[in-house]
């Protein structure tokens, strides 16, 4: 394969507008499922985005490609903090929110056009985590874990 | 023993049968080691038919081990770790949870220690 991609999902027993609403609105929220960190956006189609950690560092930094509320959302995802994976410049992370029965069909894509990336590789370990998080805190009201990301100085 | 229903809403029992059987292990494992595989690739790999390759696939997709994506005429599958992600959670991160906060502080205090 010419890219680097990884795909995972989960099934969330809630509605996608409330999926849509963790997701993107509520940044004390999102801390609590994504270790510290919160996003920075309006979320509409062509606004910026950035991903910030609890000392106030951007770690990843890009723009609303697709802003489809409570369905897709597109981030065009560009890591800043570490020289070699902000060298390989773009990334998309794909969100899609599909209804299924009593819950909500999550699927994460996140790919670079090219292949080995190292971009891809440290993101998708930290997916799995959050997104078990985030199952977690919308059914049952607690997280896991709740380390805070920190940057590797 | 898996129905289509599992695909709502996968349940632990389906899970675990999912993974009691060595040939989707095998599969998980080519993923894991390469992913985003057609059914093609795959079956290069295994000594079974296409048809029980796709049979184990479908069992892996219903209990959302496996996630598919259509790229033009091909259906490319993905290892979906999120599942094993939880039984970890369930059994294991407990026993981890005092060791990384331990970690954690030994890091605090040494940087400090050193600026």
């Amino acid at each position: 394969m010419a890219r680097s991609t990884f795909v995972y999902v989960t099934y969330i027993r809630t509605t996608p507008e409330r999926l849509w609403s963790a997701l993107t609105e509520d940044a004390e929220f999102m801390k609590q499922y994504w270790f510290g960190v919160h996003c920075e956006s309006d979320f509409i189609t062509g606004s910026s985005w950035k991903l910030v950690n609890d000392l106030g560092e951007v770690m990843d930094a890009g723009e609303i490609v697709e802003a489809d509320p409570p369905r897709r959302l597109v981030i065009r995802w560009e890591h800043q903090m570490r020289p070699e994976l902000k060298a390989e410049g773009p990334s998309m992370c794909t969100m899609d929110l599909a209804p299924t029965g009593p819950a909500v069909r999550l699927t994460i894509t996140h790919s670079v056009e090219h292949e080995g990336s190292k971009l891809v590789e440290a993101v998708s370990g930290g997916w799995p985590k959050i997104l078990s998080n985030l199952k977690s805190l919308l059914e049952t009201g607690a997280v896991a874990f709740d380390e805070p990301y920190r940057s590797n100085k | 023993m898996f129905n289509r229903m599992a695909k709502h809403f996968p349940d632990d029992d389906l899970l675990f049968k999912a993974l009691a059987d060595t040939s989707r292990r095998k599969l998980l494992d080519q993923l894991h080691a390469h992913d985003g595989q057609t059914l093609g690739q795959l079956c290069k790999h295994l000594n079974m038919t296409r048809q029980g390759v796709t049979q184990h696939l479908d069992v892996l997709e219903a209990v959302n081990l496996v996630a598919t994506v259509r790229s033009g005429r091909e259906k490319l599958h993905f290892l979906n770790p999120v599942p094993l992600q939880e039984i970890y959670e369930r059994w294991i991160a407990k026993f981890e949870k005092p060791r990384l906060k331990a970690l954690a502080h030994l890091k605090r205090k040494l940087e400090k220690d050193n600026g």
